[in-house]
């Protein structure tokens, strides 16, 4: 087995796609808008990547920011460690989400974003309260700081393991009666029914592609890794994009790098470039962490570890079994896009979807990485394994980390683990138990 | 010889000790004997357990069954709960565990976990694979308060758990049985805010460790047998003829779901404060007043209404408004306190998340305050005791500049 720890190359020095230039770019430009959003005349709202109502925003004119991107953005870029303490020192518990603190940091240092030019403040909280009871605590926080609006859309847990019409119809009641009309006086002009709707159809093209690039993880060697890699795949669709020409473009391009690689017979890009052989298929279950992200990859590209399918990138959208939004019904197909984010799925739903993902992708093993900041995933995890290694007969592996907080990733620790898990899966396959 | 003062119920003589013992073998009942008897009186009738913070109960005493209070194991030892959480999860959901893996939750029919954070929600689908031949309902308590928007959707809640209750063999949800069940409600309300305004207006008399025993016994209990019980305490600590002690007046926040363990309020009490509001036992509480029943209002819309209007703020409801902070300000107020203590259980979110906010309102009203964490099993008081003791110093000494 090799080691990971030796010349671990920065973020700048990975290796990247074409797509993920792009992306970088279209980051960039959106950054920049939002720099002059004040003086465009461009209204700001703030709101959470699950459930959040992109087409909505984009079809009233406005633009989004989504904190817990920010968040992630200050992780990756080590700067999440003195924000997290910034907000300590003013008073919040170490016990609770890092994200919060992180960017409630950040706003006391000045807000300045990740492409380091100034975040506008909001005109509106967009407080999409899906799958996670911290969104709420965390918008009443930002209120105290903005004072500016705040509309909120319940969305109901899908503790039945399905949609029922009457979850449908309070979500769409409340953004027909309540969150469109807020939105609208924020933004200054009515809704157009028909710009939402060519927003939706352009959604709609976007998640087919994305669906057919997270289903090419069945071939082997897998051209993608739908963790890793997989963050990077969804950071349009799940956050400023969706509904826009530009995200049709990046999943138009995405697909055809992954369907290059597969006639090619290429595994995925790592940030030592293209894996060279495909060791072990995994499933992992859980956010990774974003302060140590590219050396928490190569923990497992450098072992030949190819993650073949993850939650975590659904937690902005589950489209890989079957939803997509529909400019035919665009009231109810909001809805069901709020309510079908993976989070909102309760804890039977979610060990079926890892027993599927598993199955689907043949896995090999599946992973379970628990962060300390969001419950919201944790909770439960320990039964998810169990349950899973019953059902599977697959072998799973748990570690510990955290999405932001610095002080919770032991690099040491958790290389350790990995790498025992990964032995462990090489014993079994050449018939020891 | 009577108590003379600051500290009744600790005599043989103290009027109020039987009660309060009938009281401590209810909250204490982790076996659920009393349940286990009622049932053997009520055969055929069912026991639904319920996770903090809000659970109508009213309804399932309108349907026959008894709910019943799932609050947490106290100090009991932890070992096959503590299998199933991480380190950094909150402590009650491993105790509720505890408790379903070693049988004492067995005579339970169903339990309702209602929507208060991840943490219960989560534990609600453990619970379905860990006890599939239990009911196991999920209660999405609304955070729209609109009537037409998420009082309709919770209508459509109580519902849909009343039909699953019914098809375990609960009695069907009808319009006279909840009349019924909310006027006894209603009483024990009443019965409640009487045991609160004496521990305002007398805290010698009923103190607050001991109101909550008062309190918690109810989770055991009918509405009914329960206005009875708070009835005798009421009574009996009445006849107390202590006097005031020279204590500091606080409002304790923040413990309204894992609750911290008798002995951390007796130590609030011993460090010099007088706690004359809390959210220990805020099921009982949620709703402000009366659940009025009007002529020509279905009662499972007074009910719901009730929650919607009427609901107490806490760190897991929305508060839509800039109002955050100002009902606990309101509190302090109305019980002339002198300052709160936020008493927060280890890693339990809304009430940590909540905190700075309320914090802040308190600050910019001038009201001190002070805080600490525990956890439901905490054994160790001698830091919190220094800390109250040090708080409640500096309010009486300097109005809480100190603190």
């Amino acid at each position: 087995m090799t080691t990971t720890t030796t010349t671990v190359k920065s973020e700048k020095e990975a290796q990247k796609d074409r797509s993920q230039a792009r992306q970088k770019e279209m980051i960039a430009n959106h950054f920049k808008k939002l720099a002059r959003a004040k003086e465009d005349g461009k209204k700001v709202v703030y709101t959470f990547v699950p459930g959040n109502l992109a087409e909505l925003i984009s079809a009233l004119d406005m633009l989004p920011v989504l904190p817990e991107i920010n968040a992630l953005q200050s992780g990756m870029r080590k700067r999440s460690g003195a924000f997290i303490q910034e907000a300590e020192k003013a008073g919040h518990s170490e016990d609770v989400c890092t994200y919060v603190k992180c960017d409630l940091g950040m706003l006391k240092k000045g807000n300045i974003g990740p492409t380091d030019e100034p975040l506008p403040p909001p005109d509106l909280l967009l407080l999409s309260y899906t799958g996670c009871f911290t969104f709420m605590k965390w918008f009443e926080l930002l209120r105290e700081e903005y004072k500016c609006p705040v509309v909120m859309l319940h969305v109901p847990y899908q503790a039945g393991g399905e949609i029922t019409q009457e979850m449908r119809d309070y979500v769409v009641a409340q953004l027909r009666d309540e969150v469109i009309p807020v939105m609208e006086k924020v933004a200054g002009k009515k809704l157009d029914m028909k710009v939402l709707q060519q927003h939706l159809a352009l959604s709609r093209t976007a998640e087919d592609a994305l669906v057919q690039v997270w289903e090419s993880a069945r071939h082997r060697p897998s051209p993608i890794d739908g963790y890793f890699g997989g963050v990077y795949y969804v950071g349009p669709i799940f956050s400023s994009f969706r509904g826009g020409q530009d995200a049709v473009e990046y999943y138009k391009e995405l697909l055809e790098e992954t369907n290059d690689r597969i006639s090619k017979g290429l595994g995925p890009m790592t940030p030592d470039g293209v894996m060279p052989k495909e060791k072990y298929r995994l499933v992992v279950e859980g956010p990774p962490n974003w302060t140590n992200f590219y050396d928490f990859w190569r923990m497992f590209s450098r072992e030949g570890a190819t993650i073949v399918s993850s939650t975590y990138t659904r937690v902005g959208g589950l489209y890989d079994t079957g939803f997509r939004h529909d400019p035919d019904k665009p009231m109810e197909s909001l809805a069901d896009y709020c309510l079908g984010c993976y989070t909102n799925l309760n804890l039977p739903s979610r060990i079926d979807l890892l027993e599927k993902y598993i199955k689907d992708y043949q896995a090999d093993g599946f992973l379970i990485n628990s962060v300390k900041s969001c419950n919201s995933f944790s909770v439960g995890q320990l039964l998810i394994l169990r349950q899973l290694e019953e059902r599977t007969g697959v072998p799973g592996g748990f570690i510990e980390s955290d999405l932001v907080d610095p002080r919770y990733f032991g690099k040491a620790n958790i290389e350790n683990r990995v790498q025992s898990y990964l032995q462990m899966l090489e014993a079994r396959r050449n018939g020891g138990r | 010889m009577e108590p003379t003062g600051g500290a009744p119920g600790r005599t043989a003589a103290d009027p109020a000790a039987d009660v309060l013992e009938k009281a401590r073998v209810l909250a204490e009942d982790l076996a659920l004997n009393t349940v286990k008897a009622w049932k053997q009186k009520n055969p055929g009738m069912l026991a639904i357990g319920h996770l903090p913070v809000y659970t109508p109960r009213v309804m399932f005493e309108a349907m026959g069954c008894l709910p019943v209070a799932v609050f947490g194991a106290g100090e009991i030892d932890i070992i096959k709960g503590d299998s199933y959480f991480q380190s950094y999860i909150c402590h009650i959901p491993r105790s509720t565990v505890e408790l379903g893996l070693g049988g004492q939750l067995d005579v339970l029919d169903g339990m309702v976990f209602p929507s208060i954070c991840d943490v219960i929600r989560n534990l609600g689908g453990m619970w379905k694979l860990m006890f599939p031949a239990k009911m196991s309902a999920y209660l999405d308590l609304p955070q729209n308060f609109a009537w037409g928007l998420g009082g309709r959707f919770y209508m459509g809640e109580l519902k849909r758990i009343a039909a699953e209750t019914e098809k375990r063999g609960a009695r069907p949800l009808t319009e006279e049985g909840l009349r019924r069940a909310i006027k006894a409600e209603n009483a024990r309300r009443r019965a409640l805010a009487e045991l609160d305004a004496l521990r305002r207006e007398e805290p010698h008399k009923a103190r607050a460790s001991e109101a909550y025993l008062v309190a918690r016994a109810g989770g055991v209990m009918l509405a009914e047998e329960h206005e009875k019980l708070i009835r005798e305490f009421l009574a009996a600590a009445r006849k107390r003829t202590g006097r005031p002690m020279d204590n500091v007046r606080v409002v304790v926040a923040g413990s309204f779901c894992e609750q911290p363990p008798l002995g951390l309020i007796k130590t609030l009490e011993k460090a010099g404060c007088d706690i004359l509001e809390d959210d220990f036992q805020l099921g009982l509480r949620m709703i402000d007043g009366d659940i009025e029943l009007k002529d020509g209002m279905p009662a499972l819309e007074s009910l719901a209404r009730a929650f919607t209007e009427r609901g107490r703020d806490t760190a897991s409801r929305y508060v839509p408004d800039d109002t955050k902070g100002q009902a606990l300000i309101r509190r302090v107020k109305e019980c002339k306190a002198d300052g709160v203590v936020f008493a927060a259980a280890s890693f339990c979110d809304p009430a940590l998340l909540d905190q700075p906010m309320l914090e802040h309102a308190l600050t910019r009203a001038g009201i001190p305050h002070t805080s600490f964490k525990f956890a439901e099993n905490t054994g160790q008081f001698q830091v919190i005791r220094e800390q109250a003791g040090a708080f409640s110093d500096s309010v009486r000494l300097w109005g809480g500049q100190a603190a």
